[in-house]
Formats: structure tokens, sequence, C-alpha cells
């Protein structure tokens, strides 16, 4: 790059006049209100983070020590844990304007196929585990492909892929569930993420290890590197993100192959949650994931939001879901509040995306 | 004059039955900065669109400094020194100006992190930008990191042209620059212009405001019916001779035909 020399042109009263009127950056006279909008349109996560503290306060008050125990704080961790991976993978795809129906399929279908591997073809546990990632991510190619390349609607497809790898699933595996005390004695490692460590009375397993590293990673990846960049600008404007030199159509198939793989991912650590290998699993999978992402503060529209958020969300569902459980409430109350909350998040999506006019 | 540093000869290019281009020519100078003008439907967006790599012409030839050159992308032509500022912009709202300026060509690290991690050097990304947005006088943008949707229009497309200035362009392709401005901004965007001329970079114009292209422009381009109608000097010709000659209404005689 060549660094020209090149001086200002001086500026004639007239001149300076003209850019203060253009180029200048008013930093004043913004309301508290605004300033709060700005604030959050910089920091996309301080909203469901906020939520996320406000309830846990409120139900520490209302159960006192019942709710604020580690075990019971690290039970929801473990709940939130499959959806929360799920959600990472669907916060890819939303950040690209685009959404996933069909990642609660390819979970599902991805455990069969490790399970399936080890106990009918006899193959080790990691070969099986292999096999089932690469299918997961295979299943997101072909979602890419068709939406990058045959410009199909990602709603479309997904929804016929969901179809299709459901379908699959259940042809595939003969609607058989595998026994947890197959697993056990057989492929402990397909359980992997269901094995606990014990910290005092705080219960970690692995696949809520596995979850909090895919977060960080993701938020590393998306904010540090230059794919990262390019997933949000594809999803805040294709044509300029083209046009700037961005392969949008590489960016996308990409998106949905990691989306495949880290659902498929999440199927192995589904093994470990549930224990036995079963077809009818992660039924709600791509709901809750998608309840996760917008409540998390992330654009359904594209370009806007941070994998973090979807972090609080998927935690603020898990808070809800317990706490409620907890406090003896009909569960359709979680649905209910869960409902407000989901609408809620794309009102306040939608104040501060005003910023600009 | 010299030779000319970007040229086309009999550009064709037909979307079905419609012919945009018909046996066009075109020829941009060093240090010039060309208009080119034509009636809605002439031609010009798709003779632009041949030259920043956004459309494959179906024949003819465009050199570039001499050498013969074929552009399958907007990106081939950046990268063969002929940047494009869109009437979109093609910025990205919610990325911040650095993020934008250097969007497609991101810089890295060097070492571990940057080619292992492939972590960019978000400093260095930054403290270009700045540099690069003072050489166009336009510092008083004072958070680079604030997002492009918070600029105005004026300071939008102060960024665009940044961005096309940055990169060892030897061509800038303007389009409609000041269609979506006011006044003052687009007064603003002239002197841009104007500042990259100086800098010894040639720039086209593409305009429907025939006195934004009379004020600039030391050639100005006509284009009619998918080609070259002649080339004027803004000195020499009204504004009204050269909207005669746009329409149809009147045929330039003995005028220079390159």
């Amino acid at each position: 790059m060549s660094q020209l020399n090149f001086s200002v042109v001086t500026n004639s009263s007239n001149d300076t006049a003209t850019k203060e009127s253009v180029a200048s950056f008013t930093t004043k006279e913004r309301g508290l209100l605004q300033s709060l909008q700005h604030t959050l349109h910089r920091t996309p996560s301080l909203v469901p983070l906020i939520v996320l503290v406000i309830s846990l306060l409120v139900f520490g008050l209302l159960l006192g020590g019942k709710f604020f125990s580690s075990f019971v704080l690290t039970l929801i961790l473990q709940q939130v844990a499959i959806v929360g991976i799920v959600g990472a993978a669907q916060s890819l795809v939303i950040l690209t304007a685009g959404i996933d129906l069909s990642v609660g399929a390819i979970m599902v279908l991805s455990s069969v196929i490790m399970g399936q591997m080890t106990f009918y073809y006899g193959l080790p546990a990691e070969a099986a585990i292999a096999i089932g990632l690469s299918c997961g991510a295979l299943m997101g190619y072909i979602n890419g492909l068709l939406i990058a390349f045959m410009r199909l609607p990602p709603f479309i497809v997904t929804l016929g892929m969901w179809q299709i790898v459901l379908a699959s699933n259940f042809l595939y595996s003969a609607n058989e569930t595998i026994r947890s005390q197959d697993i056990e004695k057989n492929a402990p490692l397909l359980q992997f993420f269901g094995e606990k460590i014990h910290i005092g009375g705080a219960v970690f397993t692995y696949g809520v290890i596995a979850f909090i590293v895919i977060v960080f990673v993701l938020a590393y990846v998306l904010n540090n590197t230059a794919w990262g960049r390019h997933v949000y600008a594809v999803g805040d404007d294709p044509q300029a993100a083209e046009l700037a030199g961005v392969k949008t159509k590489k960016i996308i198939v990409s998106v949905y192959v990691l989306a495949g793989f880290i659902c498929a991912f999440a199927g192995w650590a589904l093994i470990g949650r549930i224990g036995s290998i079963s077809p009818t699993s992660g039924q709600f999978a791509n709901i809750e994931s998608i309840t996760a992402v917008v409540i998390g503060g992330i654009s359904l529209f594209g370009g806007r939001g941070s994998i973090l958020g979807m972090f609080f969300g998927a935690l603020i569902v898990g808070v809800f879901s317990l706490g409620l459980r907890l406090m003896g409430t009909d569960p359709q109350w979680t649905y209910l509040l869960i409902g407000v909350l989901i609408i809620s998040a794309v009102a306040i999506d939608q104040w501060i995306r005003r910023i600009s006019s | 004059m010299s030779e000319p540093m970007l040229s086309v000869r009999n550009l064709v290019k037909k979307y079905g039955r419609v012919t945009a281009l018909d046996h066009c020519d075109f020829d941009l100078y060093p240090g010039e900065i060309l208009g080119v003008i034509g009636d809605n439907g002439a031609g010009k967006s798709t003779l632009i669109k041949a030259l920043s790599g956004a459309v494959q012409p179906d024949s003819g030839e465009i050199h570039l400094n001499g050498k013969k050159v074929q552009f399958s992308s907007p990106i081939a032509a950046q990268d063969a020194g002929i940047a494009t500022v869109y009437q979109t912009l093609a910025l990205s709202p919610s990325l911040s100006i650095a993020d934008n300026m250097f969007l497609g060509r991101e810089l890295r690290k060097s070492g571990f992190i940057g080619k292992v991690l492939r972590q960019l050097d978000k400093k260095k990304m930054q403290r270009i930008a700045r540099e690069k947005l003072t050489e166009l006088g336009l510092m008083t943008i004072q958070n680079i990191n604030q997002t492009v949707e918070t600029l105005s229009g004026g300071q939008r497309q102060g960024i665009s042209v940044a961005r096309a200035a940055a990169f060892d362009s030897k061509v800038i392709i303007m389009d409609e620059p000041t269609a979506a401005l006011g006044v003052k901004e687009s007064r603003r965007v002239l002197e841009l212009i104007l500042q990259l001329k100086a800098k010894g970079i040639p720039v086209v114009l593409i305009s429907h405001n025939m006195p934004h292209i009379f004020e600039v422009a030391d050639r100005v381009h006509i284009h009619r019916l998918g080609r070259r109608l002649c080339t004027i000097n803004p000195k020499e010709h009204s504004m009204s001779d050269a909207v005669a000659y746009m329409t149809g209404a009147k045929e330039p005689d003995g005028i220079m035909a390159t």
C-alpha cells in the first residue's frame, strides 16, 4: 500500500463552514433516552444481560436460597447447554439474515448416525462420531448450496430440509432407541459430554463447558477475523458486501456448513445429556434456538447482534423455566412469559435500529 | 495529448434483445476528470459496470495502461486499480468506518496470531483509515469505530471515496455521487473529486447533474444509444448544447470524435 504524500487542502473560511455542517459529529445535546439508545446500539448484548441479571435477582428474592445455590444455578447451565450449542449455530445463520429450521433435525439425525455406526456397523466410537459430525456438515452444505447458488429463500430450504432430515432420521433408525446401558458399556465416548465435574455444590458437565467454549470461540471469530466481519457484512447488505469485495456466496455456504457441524456436535452432546440415543429427542430445538437468538438481541434482519447475546438469551430462558418450576407455577406461565420476552426483544431491536434516522 | 490510461474499443453488451452497448468506445487520460452524461437507458451504467467488473461484455476490449484487461468481478477490477464508488456506496451500515474501509481486504496481524488464529490487526486498520480520511480532509469524523449508519449522507460518500482512493487506485469511477445529497454536501463531494485529481488520480464522473459535470470535468463524454456520440470540452460548449447532443436534438458536427 502506498503512503501517498498529500497535503490537506488549506481551508478557506467558507470551506471550514461547509465542513462543519457536513462532517462534524455532534456528541452533545443528546437526551438520556438517546444516549441509552446509542449505548445499546454499540453493545447489543447489553439488553439480554440486563434482563438476565434482573430475572436472577427477582427469582432470587422470591425463592431465596432455594434458587441462589451453586447447584441450581449450574443446573440451569446444564439445561440450556444443548439449546445453547444449537443456538450458536442458529446465531451464525441469523446474522447472515437467514434462518435455519433444520437445526434440530440435523442434531437428532447426527446423533442417530453416531449410534448406528457404533452399534450396527461396529465402528469404533471415534470413527462414528467423525462420521456423524461430517454428516451434519454435509446437510448444512446442502442447505448452503441451495440458498447461495439456487437463490432459494433460507426459510423454505431449511423448512424442507427439516422434514427431509427428520423423516430420514425415523426411517434410518426404524424409530428405535439405543439404550443408555448399552452405550455406557460399549461406547462410553458417545456419552462424554454428560460426564460431570463437581466443584463444591456446582455441577458442570463437559456439555456445559463445550457450550461456553463454543460461544467464546465464535465470539472471537466473529469479531476478530475477516470471515467474521464478512458474516456481518453479508447479513447487513449482501449487495454492498459483494461490491466491496466480499465473496458472499462462499461466506453463506461456509456459515451453513459450520452451522450443520455445530448441530451435529450438539447431537453428540445430546447423547451425553439424555444418556440414550433417541430419534424422537430434541423436537423443539429449532424453535428454542430461535427463541434464544431473538431474546439475545440478534436481529432477524441480519448483520446485528452478538453471539454473547444469544448466550444470555439461552440463560434467560433457562432461568425462567427453572425459576417458575421451583415456584410451583403452571409450566404454561413459562411459555407465556417467554412469548412476552420474544416480542419485547424484537420491539427493542427495532427501536435500536431507528438510530440511523 | 498523451496516451489514454484507460481505453475501451468496440465494447458490445446485449441483454436478450436489448443492446445496451453497441460497439462503444471510451478513453480516459491520466490526471483528468472525465464527465460521462447520457439519457436514461443510453447505456452509461452498463459501460461503467463493464469497466468496474460488475458486468462482462460480450465482445470488445478494455486496455488499462496499454495492457489488455478482463475483469471477472469487481474485486478483479479493484485489484487492477479501478475503484468504483457506487451510487449505493456499497457500505455496510452496521459495521464501523474502519471495518468498511477494509471490507474484503482486511489486514491480519503477523506471526502466529495472524496466520493461525487469523486475528485482524484492528489497530493498524484504524490508523490507516484515519490517515486516509485525514488526507481527504474528512477527519472531523472523530470516532473511526462509529458505525456507518450514524453518519450523514455526505459523510458516507466521503468514506466510500476514501476507500476507493486508499488502495493504490489508478482510476476512480464515481456513479452519481451527488444524487442523494443536499447542496452543501454536494459541494463537499465535488471538492473531494478535485482533491483526487490533485493527487493525480483520474476520475470518471457519471452524473445527471449538468452544473456539477461542467464545474469539475476536463472533458465530457456524451453517451447516446449505446455508444459514445462525442467528447466535448465543457469550456467550449454550453450545457444546453450538451443536452441537445445527448437527446439527439442536435448533431455534433466538427467535434473531435475521440
